[in-house]
């Protein structure tokens, strides 16, 4: 008997008020993401693709559809309950790594770890992540310090330290170079095949697509193939 | 963790920490130099009455509180009166003159203030002998950089110092009876009698015998006199001190307002990432209320330090302004600095936990 899906989505609508006008950023996807899958998602700017990850990731509510993640219906939770979705089910990568500033890699990891779990220290087997990540003697860096691609591993990790069901990576090599955009797509890789991670990623990269298992393009707020 | 992110966020940022501290220890210095002045006047003033070493006094009937003379109103011959009464052991009448409040020349007759207190202690020079001689205490030679010899003009006359006294009797300027009488056209006339027991035991059938002898008179013990002088009890000061108080909670609020809605708006971005993290409405609330009460506090220390400097700054340029400084007022202050910093950060607190993730994380 196979397991259910992680993410299950229908007719998934979302509309942004924009001063008096109604903007359509969904019109209608559905999305079935099984447990271990590597997504893409491509599409031009203003396909949906970031809107279509903020619902997953609890940060906006749709308007309209079914969207399960995990067995939670996202339609019926508050605000509250988005919160604690994001804490523990959820971890974002994103194009501008999104490092807090102030606080070493260390501490950035160990903020993570503390809205998660209440506790700023990583479980062992965070080690190994660390060790896949390579990052492991740069953690009393402070952003500032660190090279754009050791950033995006630093993100990485506080993405995936608390063991979520879903990593939601948005444009994750965009701000890199060649080099650290395929180390960062690697590592990507890596954890999906090795921890059975989940990943959507959202790319304009076709080389970058190909490192997941399929390929989910969208146009006009829907989903207009399956690869 | 909170308070990781709490002190990371100060340090990111030293010079809006540093200034915001200062602008929120002003308030904290401005309270502790008010209650430092009206403590240190009144234990002043009341050291220098327990100094007579009398144990009632007699005022004039126009007397209203502690703090107010009347005018050489009572008739010097009383004095006589009352030394025949039972348990009397001596009685000595002054005149007051107010100068320069808090400065007041009294006129004393130098063999009774001698009999009674046991005399004045001469850092240098000597008593009165010539009506031209006047005795200042040591804060006021200071403040009007004089010595023994030196002439000074007080109530529209030249004055010979003949003395400088240490503090702590009676008076900060002394000058004969006789002398201040003429000049207040005030003959045979004293403002108030200070009136020596026989034996502390005495001292309410004393006051009870002199009440009765002087009925229009204020008649009350010096032990009444003395806690009259508590700052609490002089008219206006709680008044003034609440005001003080009030102002200090309004610039914490203010500026600990502006200065967390500056920082919220530096931070947005930052506080999107905390919500993308899985940060609820509380926690954000927590690091910018954090945040207020560390410069709180710090400004509650940087205000207890600077009012150190007010102290000496008043102790050089005043130094007949008698300031001390007041450690139980040190909580009181800071208490009172944390609820501004509380209440402004309230608003640019609650302003940080209701952003929208979405718009946070696309702050440029």
């Amino acid at each position: 008997m196979s397991s259910p899906p992680v993410i299950e989505i229908h007719d998934l609508r979302k509309t942004y008020r924009v001063g008096q006008v109604d903007v359509p950023a969904l019109r209608g996807v559905d999305l079935t993401v099984q447990s271990g899958d590597f997504l893409s998602i491509v599409g031009p700017s203003g396909s949906g693709k970031s809107t279509l990850f903020h619902i997953i990731g609890g940060l906006t509510p749709p308007s309209s559809g079914k969207v399960r993640v995990m067995d939670l219906d996202l339609s019926a939770l508050t605000d509250a309950g988005r919160t604690r979705l994001r804490r523990r089910t959820v971890g974002f990568v994103f194009q501008k790594f999104n490092l807090l500033p102030n606080l070493t890699a260390r501490d950035n990891i160990a903020v993570a770890r503390y809205l998660g779990e209440g506790n700023g220290k990583p479980d062992p087997q965070f080690e190994e992540i660390l060790r896949l990540l390579g990052i492991a003697q740069r953690l009393d860096h402070k952003p500032n310090a660190l090279s754009g691609g050791e950033q995006q591993r630093i993100a990485i990790a506080r993405a995936v330290v608390n063991h979520p069901a879903i990593l939601l990576a948005d444009e994750p090599t965009g701000n890199l170079d060649t080099a650290n955009s395929k180390a960062v797509l690697e590592i990507l890789r890596d954890l999906n095949e090795r921890t059975g991670q989940t990943i959507l990623m959202i790319t304009h990269n076709n080389e970058a697509a190909a490192y997941g298992h399929n390929t989910v393009h969208m146009r006009d707020g829907q989903i207009v193939e399956r690869t | 963790m909170i308070a990781k992110l709490v002190l990371e966020n100060l340090k990111h940022r030293p010079m809006r920490s540093l200034l915001s501290v200062l602008l929120i220890a002003v308030p904290v210095t401005l309270i502790l130099s008010l209650v430092g002045l009206t403590h240190g006047m009144s234990e002043d003033t009341q050291n220098r009455q327990r100094g007579v070493g009398a144990d009632v006094i007699v005022r004039g009937s126009t007397t209203t509180s502690a703090i107010t003379f009347s005018p050489a109103s009572i008739p010097e011959a009383i004095i006589g009166v009352i030394e025949q009464q039972p348990h009397v052991k001596l009685a000595l009448g002054v005149i007051n003159h107010n100068v320069d409040l808090p400065l007041v020349v009294t006129g004393v007759d130098m063999a009774r203030f001698n009999q009674m207190t046991g005399g004045f202690t001469y850092l240098e020079g000597h008593g009165l002998e010539a009506d031209d001689d006047i005795l200042l205490d040591r804060y006021v030679a200071e403040q009007k950089k004089v010595h023994v010899g030196s002439k000074i003009k007080v109530l529209n006359q030249t004055w010979n110092v003949a003395g400088i006294i240490d503090t702590g009797k009676l008076a900060r300027m002394a000058v004969k009876l006789n002398v201040l009488q003429d000049l207040d056209a005030a003959h045979g006339k004293v403002t108030q009698i200070y009136v020596k027991a026989d034996d502390p035991a005495n001292i309410p059938l004393v006051v009870k015998e002199l009440q009765k002898l002087l009925p229009t008179y204020s008649v009350e013990t010096m032990a009444e006199l003395i806690a009259a002088f508590a700052p609490e009890k002089t008219p206006g000061v709680k008044e003034f001190t609440t005001v003080v108080v009030v102002i200090g909670v309004v610039i914490g609020f203010f500026v600990v307002c502006l200065s967390m809605y500056m920082a919220v708006l530096q931070r947005t971005r930052e506080i999107g990432i905390l919500k993308a993290l899985g940060a609820d409405k509380s926690f954000i609330l927590g690091i910018i209320l954090g945040e207020a009460l560390v410069m709180g506090i710090g400004g509650t220390l940087a205000g207890i330090v600077l009012s150190y400097g007010a102290y000496g700054l008043i102790r050089a340029l005043v130094p007949t302004l008698s300031m001390i400084v007041v450690m139980s007022w040190w909580p009181i202050a800071g208490l009172i600095t944390l609820l501004g910093a509380a209440l402004g950060s309230l608003y640019p607190g609650w302003n940080a936990a209701t952003h929208d993730a979405i718009e946070a994380l696309s702050y440029e």
